[in-house]
């Protein structure tokens, strides 16, 4: 079995998510691997990220290089070429950042690839086999990789459960000296941050959450006529945005907020992957779709097949009733 | 500016239910439509809003068979100036390095600026425009929603990252882009365009005239292989509830309640 | 002429000043003339119009429209307002060119009116010219104090035309009391030379007369001159200002009525005179440009007199849609008077949407027809937006909304995307299949009439109730039907009415080669989009019956017979625009209503040629203008006003904007909405009963809203 290496994200000091999920996603392809993480980055905040990342990593190699202070995919891709062994299996998120990275590093490493991983199959010789989703996730498919001459595999936010933290923290390797001067062709300006708007869906405990099945703007006041009644935010998937029902601020998924209610009403929302890597925590959800088979189906607790255009001002009725109970 | 576009076409499967054929190795596509991939087609209206603005051509390409040539016609008919469909019998079971290997042997012959794709294919995988970038050696920025040309060579993009917020770079040409939907409103091809197209003769390529072996294209390069395609068990998560319209708002309610959501 | 020797002065003055008569009149012809050469320079340009065939047609809608001033009692105030100072206009035209003459030759009477004859005429004129007099006062009045709404001009459409009205009414009351003064100082001499002579009695001129008649014979003289004077002035200085304005109509109108479109029934070409064949060799479609519209469009942009009728009556407009009839004219007529200025350089080929016109303005209309059937001009409008439609499709400038219809309708024959193969679907249900089964003329051709479903019908889950309705009443008498299934494509009626004249073409030669192949002798249709594209944009098809005629015949033959109807509800009809307006099916719909016993019908105020719009049908569903209050919504509160309980409509567009609406506007539970073959289904007197409640039709699954 090669031996696996895990790219470790992480921003403004933070650790990101993926690193507890990419261990367990290791493991998926070998129980016994002890694979190696590896944290990129300059300045003071390194030393904390990595001293996280041993506590889940028997073995943490460490690269400090002032031209690294903001992650840019090129200069990532030229450190991992130079320390990557050939032949290793590497992983990364499959968020923006991976989208970034991953197929070029592929070709750097001269290793296969494979994007967007949900499950692991099984591994068999050099042969590892996974899950895939295509067309919107409306359909999986088993894809076979040649991993022979290594592998890059990018793995779907939230698909992996995270791990427990190591009994002893793992060791640390400081490789900076193995990376020459780094130059890009691309290069960093600024990030432009996304319009503040009324509501902050990610501090509410409840969501109505409307998506295409919402079908027009108008309609939008269905929607917050429920979640006035319960207390509720409403935010919304990417295709409520991109129509301009609602702002940008309202998206829940990889290109919007990322939220952690305890309640989720999925609302006429399908359920894409890139809507349900935003959904974190745990949430309790319910979800109302008209089609029996949309996608959302399958990761809520509790689904209702019907027109949200219907049910929801029936449920808001509901919600008044009990409210108007409690009050007497 | 020299721009080349690839692009793919996929079944549209926005309004039908997919369904798995009988042998359960492939999507049933007898009733299938096929199509531009959308974000294909926003990076062909960029590539035409760019040229509008500073000078030059866009060309499409694509890797498919002759079916493959009306999506290159509907692009032509959009405004895109060459069309040029690259196929080969040794060119099937390709992987997505192996679709890159032969996109990289198209632009070596030619002499692009800018090359875009979209940013993800229907029944794809996001993979092919930072492959080719890497085999190019050119910089690649994916998940890009906007493009402003600078002096020197040199373009300034945004790309879409995480909590709706935009990450602006400046960018060496050549370079590769992935674009993303909504970087522009993509304007519409009539049939008078499609039929303006009609017979303009689309130029192919193979794979001696892009210098490829089969050793790096078709099946016998590809290391990654679809098995097969399945259909994830149906709710297997969610409850279903089965009552009437009154009956499950009742329990959502209550259910909403039991999770401290009323509060 | 006796009176000619008591006023030496006039004639002195007349003679001393012939001079400058001829000067005014020459002049004032001349500019006149210039200007109407200058003002024809863009009908030159524009593109060509077949509008000089069917004399006899076209002389009696002269007759009616202009002479008879058809419409206008439509408007009562501002109706007979108008018709007495047409009336008036008529009557003073052969005045005015006597008094012409009279200016160079003062004896000058006009052949076959001297004597008695001469008498009445002057009598009629007297108080021709009293009235209109009187009529520029009202209208003065009116649009001061009253100010009727329609005359206002919201901000997004410019400034005001209030004081260019009042300018223009003003001049003709001047006119009108300039001419009643030189009459009266006329008779006044007359009366100084002993010759007593009266005007009309309490005329104009006779109430002036009475004041000239104590004044001295050179006083006369000098307002003989000064009325004469301002007379011409006033004459020419309107013939030569009205072609700057909304008054041209005075000039145009005969010729706009004389060429208006004959079968409004039929839209217009992409280009007049081209085979189908030949569109393919037409490099530009539509209308981008000012020149790009047909002379007889630029005329009724000349026609218009801004009397806001068509606005009045504009679904759109009441929803605050950008569009407004009125100002779609009005703007391109002072886009003509600008780049079309009287002296230098003509025309400048600007794109007119995005300069006068916005894309949302062009997209906003339903085509409903209202602004037609009301304007007294005749001034086409659907015709316009059509082509300007066609030129925002060529150019690629289509709302994002509407391209994925678009798209499907190409790549599917249906806008939802949907699988050809369900499009009978909705024929299988298990309760519906076993007790009306459909046969599918697409397998197996040989019925006697064929169904003709369409789109929504046939794939909206509401609207299939539509369909089963549909086909249990043909089965019930007894019809021999079947439906083309899959091999029915859209009928393409919005495609067309959106623009895209190309993609209509390809799915009406599929319809029609299909409807062939069904070897069907008649076509039946529940859809009156789908009624008027087989009637009137197909060729060589069978005879089309709408369901409300064909049941209606069928009622007049004895073959349905009803339960009596629920006596405690109130119904009304609402005209679906493709059945009433644009095929003039308004009592047939009524006469079935009224078939069934005890059945209590009123009328909405806005009824039959003047019913409101739903909102809009086909791809109108999928386009989002920006509105302040839902058409719909407006709609079912009129129905609401006239007390009605149950809206019946007879087109499934209606009844997805009308059931909407019953719910935005919140009434629920005290309106509801059928459509009429459900009705005539639900209220058909059966030896057995019906197996589907269509009272209880499931609303979710609704598609393409």
């Amino acid at each position: 079995m090669p031996r696996i290496f895990v790219y470790i994200a992480h921003k403004n000091g933070v650790l990101d998510d993926s690193a507890a999920e990419l261990i367990a996603a290791a493991k998926k392809i070998d129980a016994t691997a002890a694979p190696t993480a590896i944290v990129i980055g300059s300045g003071p905040g390194l030393q904390s990220i990595c001293a996280e990342v041993q506590k889940l990593y028997p073995e943490v190699w460490q690269i400090s290089n002032e031209a690294l202070s903001y992650p840019n995919a090129e200069l990532i891709r030229k450190v991992l070429t130079k320390i990557v062994p050939r032949g290793s299996v590497t992983l990364v998120a499959h968020d923006h950042f991976g989208i970034d990275l991953a197929p070029g590093l592929s070709i750097k490493l001269d290793a296969a690839f494979v994007p967007d991983v949900i499950a692991i199959d099984s591994l068999e010789a050099n042969f590892l086999k996974v899950v895939r989703q295509e067309f919107g996730g409306q359909v999986s498919a088993h894809v076979n990789c040649d991993i022979a001459s290594g592998a890059v595999i990018t793995m779907r936010p939230g698909a992996f459960k995270t791990v427990e933290n190591l009994s002893a923290p793992g060791t640390l390797v400081d490789k900076s000296a193995e990376v020459g001067p780094l130059t890009a062709s691309r290069r960093y300006l600024e990030i432009i941050i996304s319009e503040t708007s009324d509501v902050d869906i990610t501090k509410h405990a409840v969501l109505v959450s409307v998506g295409r099945g919402i079908q027009e703007k108008d309609n939008i006041g269905i929607a917050k006529e429920l979640a006035e009644a319960l207390g509720a935010a409403v935010s919304c998937s990417r295709p409520v945005v991109d129509a301009k029902w609602l702002q940008k601020s309202r998206q829940v998924g990889s290109s919007g907020k990322t939220v952690k209610p305890k309640v989720y009403l999925a609302c006429g929302i399908s359920g894409a992957f890139q809507h349900l890597a935003g959904i974190k925590g745990n949430p309790f959800i319910i979800a109302i779709n008209k089609n029996s088979k949309a996608p959302i189906f399958q990761v809520a607790d509790v689904g209702i097949v019907d027109d949200i255009l219907e049910f929801l001002p029936e449920l808001t009725s509901k919600v008044q009733e009990l409210r108007g109970v409690a009050a007497k | 500016m020299e721009i080349l576009v690839c692009v793919k076409r996929v079944p549209d499967t926005s309004e039908n239910d997919i369904e798995l054929n009988s042998a359960g190795n492939d999507i049933e596509r007898d009733d299938l439509v096929y199509s531009i991939n959308e974000s294909d087609n926003y990076a062909v209206e960029e590539a035409l809003q760019i040229v509008a603005k500073v000078g030059g051509t866009v060309s499409v390409v694509t890797v498919g068979a002759e079916e493959d040539e009306e999506v290159l016609r509907r692009q032509m008919a959009m405004g895109a100036s060459h069309g040029i469909l690259l196929t080969d019998p040794q060119f099937e079971g390709s992987d997505g390095r192996g679709i890159a290997s032969i996109l990289k042997g198209w632009v070596q012959k030619g002499n692009y600026d800018l090359i875009l794709t979209g940013v993800q294919a229907e029944d794809g995988a996001a993979q092919v425009g930072g492959m080719l970038a890497a085999m190019l050696d050119y910089p690649f920025a994916s998940l890009v929603t906007s493009i402003e040309v600078l002096a020197n060579n040199k373009l300034k993009i945004a790309r879409e990252i995480e909590g709706g917020n935009r990450e602006v770079s400046e960018i060496d040409l050549p370079c590769v882009l992935s674009i993303q939907t909504g970087i522009n409103e993509p304007r519409y091809v009539g049939m008078k365009g499609i039929r303006a197209v009609q017979s303009i003769p689309i130029p192919t390529y193979g794979a001696s005239e892009l210098g490829l072996t089969p050793a790096q294209v078709g099946s016998a390069a590809a290391k990654v292989t679809r098995v097969d395609y399945f259909v994830p068990a149906l709710g297997k998560g969610a409850r279903m509830l089965s009552g009437t319209r009154e009956q499950n708002a009742q329990e959502v309610v209550e259910l909403v309640a039991a999770k401290g959501g009323l509060k | 002429m006796q009176g000619l020797s008591a006023t030496p002065q006039l004639v002195s003055w007349l003679s001393q000043g012939s001079v400058l008569f001829w000067l005014v009149h020459v002049l004032g012809v001349l500019c006149f003339a210039y200007i109407v050469a200058r003002r024809l320079v863009p009908l030159v340009r524009a593109e060509r119009d077949l509008r000089f065939d069917h004399p006899l047609q076209r002389f009696h809608n002269v007759l009616k429209y202009w002479f008879g001033q058809w419409k206008h009692p439509r408007y009562k105030a501002a109706g007979i307002l108008h018709i007495l100072i047409f009336a008036g206009f008529v009557v003073l035209a052969l005045r005015a060119f006597t008094v012409l003459i009279v200016g160079v030759s003062y004896g000058f009477v006009m052949p076959g009116l001297s004597g008695v004859a001469g008498r009445l005429y002057e009598t009629v004129t007297d108080y021709a010219a009293t009235i209109v007099f009187l009529c520029m006062i009202v209208a003065i009045v009116r649009r001061l104090v009253f100010k009727p709404a329609r005359y206002e001009v919201p901000r997004r459409f410019g400034n005001s035309h209030k004081m260019d009205a009042i300018f223009l009414l003003s001049l003709i009351a001047v006119l009108m009391l300039a001419d009643s003064l030189f009459e009266a100082t006329r008779a006044a001499a007359l009366v100084h030379s002993q010759e007593p002579e009266s005007r009309a009695y309490l005329s104009l001129p006779w109430l002036l007369q009475m004041f000239l008649v104590q004044a001295s014979t050179s006083t006369i003289g000098a307002f003989c001159f000064a009325g004469y004077l301002a007379h011409e002035l006033a004459f020419y200085f309107l013939l030569c200002y009205r072609p700057f304005g909304i008054q041209f109509h005075v000039e145009t109108s005969l010729f706009n009525i004389y060429f208006a479109k004959l079968d409004r029934k039929k839209l217009k070409p992409v280009k007049w005179g081209l085979s189908d064949q030949q569109l393919d060799q037409v490099k530009s479609f539509g209308v981008k440009t000012f020149e790009e519209f047909t002379w007889k469009h630029i005329l009724d942009f000349y026609s218009c007199a801004d009397c806001g009728r068509c606005s009045d009556n504009c679904p759109s407009n009441a929803a605050g849609r950008p569009l407004s009839p009125r100002f779609l004219t009005t703007k391109a007529r002072d886009y003509a008077f600008q780049h079309y200025p009287m002296f230098g350089k003509a025309g400048n080929g600007h794109a007119l949407v995005g300069n006068i016109y916005s894309e949302d303005e062009i997209w906003s209309c339903t085509t409903c027809g209202a602004c037609e059937a009301e304007c007294p001009l005749l001034i086409e409008y659907i015709d316009k937006i059509v082509d300007l439609r066609r030129g925002l499709i060529d150019d690629g400038n289509v709302p994002q909304s509407l391209q994925k219809p678009l798209k499907a309708l190409e790549s599917r024959g249906n806008p939802y995307g949907k699988m050809e193969k369900k499009k009978a679907d909705w024929t299988l249900g298990k309760d519906f299949q076993p007790v009306c089964p459909v046969k599918r003329l697409d397998k197996e051709p040989g019925a006697n009439t064929l169904y003709f479903v369409d789109s929504i019908t046939s794939f909206d889950d509401r609207m299939q109730s539509i369909a089963r309705s549909t086909a249990r009443i043909l089965s019930h008498v007894g019809e021999d039907f079947g439906i083309l299934g899959p091999a029915e494509r859209d009928s393409g009626h919005e495609v067309r009415r959106f623009g895209e004249e190309l993609l209509f073409m390809a799915l009406r030669d599929h319809n029609s080669e299909a409807i062939k192949n069904s070897g069907a002798r008649r076509i039946v249709t529940s859809d009156p989009h789908a009624f008027n594209a087989l009637k009137n944009d197909y060729r060589h098809l069978p005879p089309v019956e709408h369901i409300s005629q064909f049941i209606a015949r069928q009622i007049r033959g004895g073959q349905i017979g009803f339960k009596p109807a629920d006596a405690d509800k109130v119904f009304t009809f609402h005209d679906p625009c493709y059945l009433g307006r644009h095929n003039d099916v308004y009592d047939d719909p009524r006469a079935v209503l009224d078939a069934i016993p005890g059945l209590n019908r009123v009328e909405m105020k806005r009824c039959r040629d003047r019913s409101f719009c739903c909102g809009g049908g086909g791809l109108m569903l999928f386009y989002e203008p920006k509105e302040e209050e839902r058409i719909g919504v407006k709609r079912v509160r009129m129905a609401a006003e006239a007390g009605a309980s149950v809206i019946v409509t007879s087109c499934p567009f209606c009844m997805v904007n009308l059931e909407d609406a019953v719910k935005v506007a919140g009434l629920e539970g005290k309106i509801s909405v059928i459509d009429l073959a459900e009705l005539v289904d639900q209220q058909i007197a059966r030896p057995v009963p019906a197996c589907e409640e269509v009272r209880e039709i499931p609303q979710e699954c609704v598609i393409g809203r």
